[in-house]
This record gives structure tokens, C-alpha cells and sequence, in this order.
């Protein structure tokens, strides 16, 4: 188990502020902007940055002042920084290498990891004459061959093309698997935060404002910043008007939203656009909301299209094209948009 | 039409350059025959001259090269105070004027100077010597070989360094395994460099070591005694050798 208990380190400008959290032998996703922190907060893990306050506890030994070598965390960065000037067993034995592994133990170990890997036939070859996939997994043996206890990851598949992506996120599942130890995954990409975690930590501007499984996460966000992130993007500012039987009325300009929960004063309204639904005609629904509007634009997103639709406030809509050419939508055209009362987010 | 006086606005100031730079060194090569190369060539003096010069110049580069790699990592890598005034310091025998710099160096390297009148006790002379020569050469030229090899150092990838800390590499094993061999060629060019610039160095030389002749310190002489012919065939002779050897070292540095 890794540890981070009120990890705090200023650098001009910027500061990671007293982030607490602990992983278990769990793939665990931290998933914020660019800028919130993320490297920063790993490379203190990992011991390449001292930190001002705090405490570093792996599988119960303190390691806040250990330096990166005599902590045992391995480490795949950005873009993977394999040594360019060596071939790719050169890479993986490297970490043996200086630890005064012998040459005959180091070739075992690399071919037995190269196997595992399976990267086996790359290893005469030198990094630049790899594909993106095979740099990962070369990475990762670099790091897994010293049997670390736990492994950290930054950002490691913004280097890849989408498709490659996806496989390869597979492959890191497997490969946790496999290995069983507390892995951090730093990424600013929300779809391989719920595709990959099992649980996931919200960084915004040095804070970890929430943690959670991938649904927690998803279907109630605690805080604004990570609705915002995680695709709420209808968010208006209202008032209560009324709360009783579990339900709010909310005045949002001079339009009436209905939320689940009983709440009072001003808050912030928020729905996810794939939450709501259009319709030609007022025709019956369960759904607590409907309001009239107009439609604004129709912006095609490949899979799916965003309809800006204008009640008096302008709601974000996504639905599919298949819906869009069924119901023939057009810019200006009268609509009615629905959405359940339990899908409106309060903060 | 204004596409073309665009154009000659280039190519104007260029013809002109090229006359200025390139064209004087052509012509000394050309306008040398292979009688008069053959003639410097056998002439011992010449031949001891030149082969001063690239003995003393190779010395120099060997020795920045040890002192001068250590010291640009320290600027690369660390800091201290003052470190900005250091940094700029480093160009400072690049930018004095040469005869200036001989005359420093003879102030505190001068056989009853502060530091020359100790170094004269383990028999380091420096005035008329092979000693001073390599000193005024190394003073001019280490500086390129610092600059060039600092700048590569900061151009590494810093994941390179942190990827082999949490590898367990120690300071000298990211130097030694990572750094210096990501440097090389920079360290190469920079060695290039200065080996280039410690043969050309005339001023300072002269200064410390008016004999034993260097190439250059020679050619000198002839010239103020016997004049322009005299100096020509020698001095398209080194000229000649040492653009050999750089554009050697040139395609040696691509290769890498």
C-alpha cells in the first residue's frame, strides 16, 4: 500500500496543497487539467523533488526522505524517456546495471521480462526504431525488472495515436494485473480515467478535490470544478424557490428547473448534455422538465452532434445523428427539450 | 518586378560578403603554385612551425577538454552564487583584444609573477616555451569548447536524467552512462572548436612565447622581414594543412 499523507511542496507560482490519498494494490487514476499538478505530485512520490510537508509511507516503510534510488517505485514518464543512445536491453538491464547486477543475471532478467512483455524481439534494436507501443512496454520493463513496489505512470499514452491508445490501455490492465502492485496513472483524459481505474482522484490547481470510483465520480461529482470536467456543461447560476417532497423548484433567469433534493438559497445548477432529451411535440414523459425552446445551432461532432437550444437560458444537448435525421432538426426550429429532475446536479 | 528587386536586395550584399570572406582564402590557396608549396614545405623552419602548431594546439584541446567538461557541467548543472557573473565571464578572453590577453597572462604568469615565480620551482616555465604557447591558446579557445559543451548539457532531456535516478543511478553513474555520452558530439564540435581557434591564437602567443616560432608567430616575422611572397607560400601552406584536418574532423563529427 502507498501512503501520501498531506503532501505539500511550493515552487514559485504553483503549489501542491496537503494531498492526502492511498492507493491498495488498485489502479488507481489521478485526472486533471494540464497545469493542476499531476507530474509535479508524482515526481514528489517518486522522491525527484523533495517536498516541503508531509508523509510518504510504502507498504508501511517511511520513505519521505529516501532518495528516488532506495525508494523502489517505478517510474514510466511522459513520452517514456528511453536512453536513446542505448538499445533497448541496454535500457532494461540499466536499473540492474548499476545496482552491480552481474551480466549473465541481467540478460536472464531481461529476456525473462522481454518475454513477459513481449517485446522480445525489439531488444537489439535501438528506441528511435520503435513504435509507440513497443516504447511503452519497453518502458515498462525498464521499470518493472526491479521488482518495484509500486509503479507510477505520467501520461502514458498522450504520446500515442487513438487507436493505439485503446489497445494499449488494455494492455496496462493486464499488465497491473499481472504484476499486482499500487500503480498511479496520471492523465488529463477523462475517457481513460473511467476506462482504466478503479478508482479515480479529481487535481485541479494543486488540490485533490475528490476521489471516488469511476461512478461515483461520474454520477455525482462533489464538487463544481470536476462536474465542469467530467462533461456537466449546462451550468447555471438559480435560486430556490420552493423544496418539499424532495424536490426543488429553481428559478434560473425567468425558467423553472426541477432538481431532486431539497435545497435553499442560491446554487449551482448542473446537467450533463447527453442527459437531456429533444422532442418535436409536447408529448407525454416522465421526465420532471420540460421546457420550449428554439433551436440554435446544430454542431456535428462525428458520433454524435451538440444542439445549443435557447428556453430563454441555452441549454447544450447531445444526441445521436441517427435522432437528428429521424426527427429531420433544423436551426430554428421549435422544440421541446426534457430532462428528469434526478439527472440536475446541485452545488 | 518587386519579387525581383527583393532578390538582388539578398543577393547584393551577399556578392559583396562572399568577396570579403570567402574569396581571399580561395585566392591565397589558388594563387599558389605547387612549386612554392613544396618549397615551404622543405623549408625545416616552416616544417617545425607548423608542426608547433598543431602539436601545441592539439595539447591545448586535450587539456580544455579535461578542465574545461568538469566546469561546464558545473554551469549546466548546479548553482551558486555568483554563478550568472562566472557564466559571463567565460566569455571574456573571447571577446579582449588578444595582445591584451597575453599581457594578463604575463602578469600573473610571468617568471616573477605571482603565480609564475611558484610554478618556475617545478621548472613551468612560461615565457619562450612550449608552456606559454599552450597557455595563450588555451585561454582563448577553452571558453568555445565551455560554451558549446554547456549548452548541450542543458539541451538533454531532463527525463533522461530523472528516468535514471529512479532507476538507482547515482550522480556519477547519469554522468558517466547518460550525459557524457549524450554530449559527445557537442563536446566533439567544442573540441573542434577550440583546437580550430588555438592554431589560429597569434596575439596572445606572441606575447607570452616569441619563440619558440608557431605557424603564425613565423609567418609574422617573414613578413616583416622578407615580405608579402616570402610570407604567402607559407602561410597558404598552414592554411592548407589546417583545413585538412578541420574538415577531417568535420566529417568524423557527422558520422557520430
Amino acid at each position: 500500500m502507498l501512503e501520501i499523507i498531506g503532501l505539500t511542496k511550493k515552487v514559485p507560482g504553483f503549489s501542491l496543497k496537503n494531498i492526502t490519498f492511498s492507493v491498495t494494490n488498485e489502479y488507481f487514476v489521478i485526472l486533471g487539467p494540464s497545469g493542476a499538478g499531476k507530474t509535479m505530485l508524482l515526481e514528489s512520490i517518486a522522491g525527484l523533488r523533495k517536498i516541503d510537508s508531509g508523509r510518504i509511507i510504502l507498504n508501511n516503510r517511511d520513505i519521505t526522505n529516501l532518495p528516488p534510488e532506495k525508494r523502489n517505485i517505478g517510474f514510466v514518464f511522459q513520452e517514456y524517456a528511453l536512453f536513446p543512445h542505448m538499445k533497448v536491453h541496454e535500457n532494461i538491464a540499466y536499473g540492474l546495471k548499476v545496482r552491480g547486477v552481474n551480466r549473465e543475471e541481467r540478460k536472464r532478467k531481461v529476456a525473462e521480462i522481454a518475454k513477459l512483455l513481449e517485446i522480445t524481439n525489439t531488444l537489439d534494436k535501438y528506441p528511435n526504431e520503435l513504435s509507440g507501443g513497443e516504447k511503452q512496454r519497453v518502458a515498462l520493463a525498464r521499470a518493472l525488472i526491479l521488482n518495484p513496489q509500486a509503479l507510477l505512470l505520467d501520461e502514458p499514452l498522450s504520446a500515442l495515436d487513438a487507436p493505439l491508445r485503446k489497445e494499449l490501455r488494455v494492455e496496462l490492465r493486464r499488465i497491473h494485473r499481472q504484476f499486482n502492485i499500487p500503480t498511479i496513472h496520471v492523465t488529463h483524459d477523462q475517457i481513460e480515467a473511467f476506462s482504466l481505474a478503479d478508482r479515480i482522484g479529481v487535481m485541479n490547481n494543486g488540490e485533490l478535490l475528490e476521489i471516488g470510483t469511476p461512478n461515483e465520480i461520474f454520477n455525482s461529482p462533489k464538487t463544481l470544478f470536476v462536474a465542469k470536467f467530467i462533461g456537466f456543461e449546462n451550468i447555471f447560476h438559480g435560486k430556490v424557490v420552493e423544496a418539499s417532497n424532495g424536490i426543488s423548484k429553481i428559478k434560473v433567469d425567468n425558467q423553472i428547473i426541477y432538481a431532486a433534493g431539497e435545497y435553499k438559497g442560491d446554487v449551482i445548477v448542473a446537467l450533463r448534455p447527453e442527459n437531456i432529451i429533444i422532442m418535436l411535440n409536447k408529448a407525454s414523459t416522465s421526465a420532471r422538465n420540460v421546457l420550449e425552446g428554439k433551436i440554435l445551432d446544430i454542431i456535428d461532432e462525428t458520433h454524435v452532434v451538440r444542439i445549443l437550444v435557447n428556453t430563454g437560458i441555452t441549454f447544450k444537448v447531445i444526441i445521436t445523428k441517427n435522432a437528428l435525421y429521424k426527427m429531420g432538426l433544423k436551426p430554428g426550429q421549435r422544440v421541446y427539450i426534457a430532462f428528469k429532475a434526478s439527472s440536475v446536479k446541485i452545488f | 518586378m518587386r519579387k525581383d528587386s527583393f532578390t538582388l536586395f539578398l543577393v547584393f550584399p551577399s556578392i559583396i560578403l562572399s568577396i570579403i570572406l570567402f574569396f581571399p582564402v580561395i585566392n591565397l590557396l589558388a594563387t599558389t603554385s605547387a612549386t612554392q608549396y613544396i618549397e615551404a614545405f622543405l623549408d625545416t623552419e616552416v616544417r617545425l612551425a607548423i608542426f608547433l602548431s598543431l602539436f601545441t594546439a592539439t595539447l591545448t584541446t586535450i587539456l580544455a577538454v579535461i578542465l574545461g567538461v568538469p566546469f561546464a557541467y558545473i554551469l549546466a548543472r548546479k548553482n551558486f552564487p555568483f554563478k550568472s557573473i562566472v557564466d559571463s565571464l567565460v566569455d571574456l578572453p573571447i571577446l579582449i583584444p588578444h595582445t591584451v590577453a597575453g599581457i594578463a597572462l604575463l602578469t600573473l604568469f610571468g617568471p616573477r609573477a605571482l603565480i609564475g615565480s611558484m610554478l618556475k620551482n617545478f621548472g613551468l616555465i612560461f615565457t619562450g616555451t612550449i608552456y606559454g604557447i599552450v597557455l595563450a591558446q588555451f585561454f582563448v579557445s577553452a571558453p568555445l569548447l565551455i560554451k558549446t559543451t554547456k549548452e548541450v548539457l542543458l539541451k538533454i532531456d531532463e527525463r533522461f536524467i530523472k528516468a535514471a535516478r529512479t532507476l538507482g543511478a547515482s550522480p556519477r553513474n547519469i554522468f558517466l552512462d547518460i550525459e557524457l555520452p549524450l554530449s559527445a558530439r557537442g563536446i566533439l564540435t567544442g573540441a573542434i572548436l577550440c583546437w580550430a581557434r588555438a592554431i589560429s591564437e597569434f596575439g596572445a602567443v606572441i606575447i607570452l612565447a616569441y619563440y619558440p616560432y608557431t605557424a603564425p608567430v613565423l609567418i609574422y616575422i617573414r613578413f616583416e622581414t622578407w615580405g608579402l611572397s616570402a610570407s604567402k607560400s607559407i602561410s597558404a601552406l598552414l592554411l592548407l594543412v589546417t583545413l585538412s584536418i578541420f574538415i577531417l574532423l568535420k566529417c568524423i563529427e557527422k558520422k557520430r
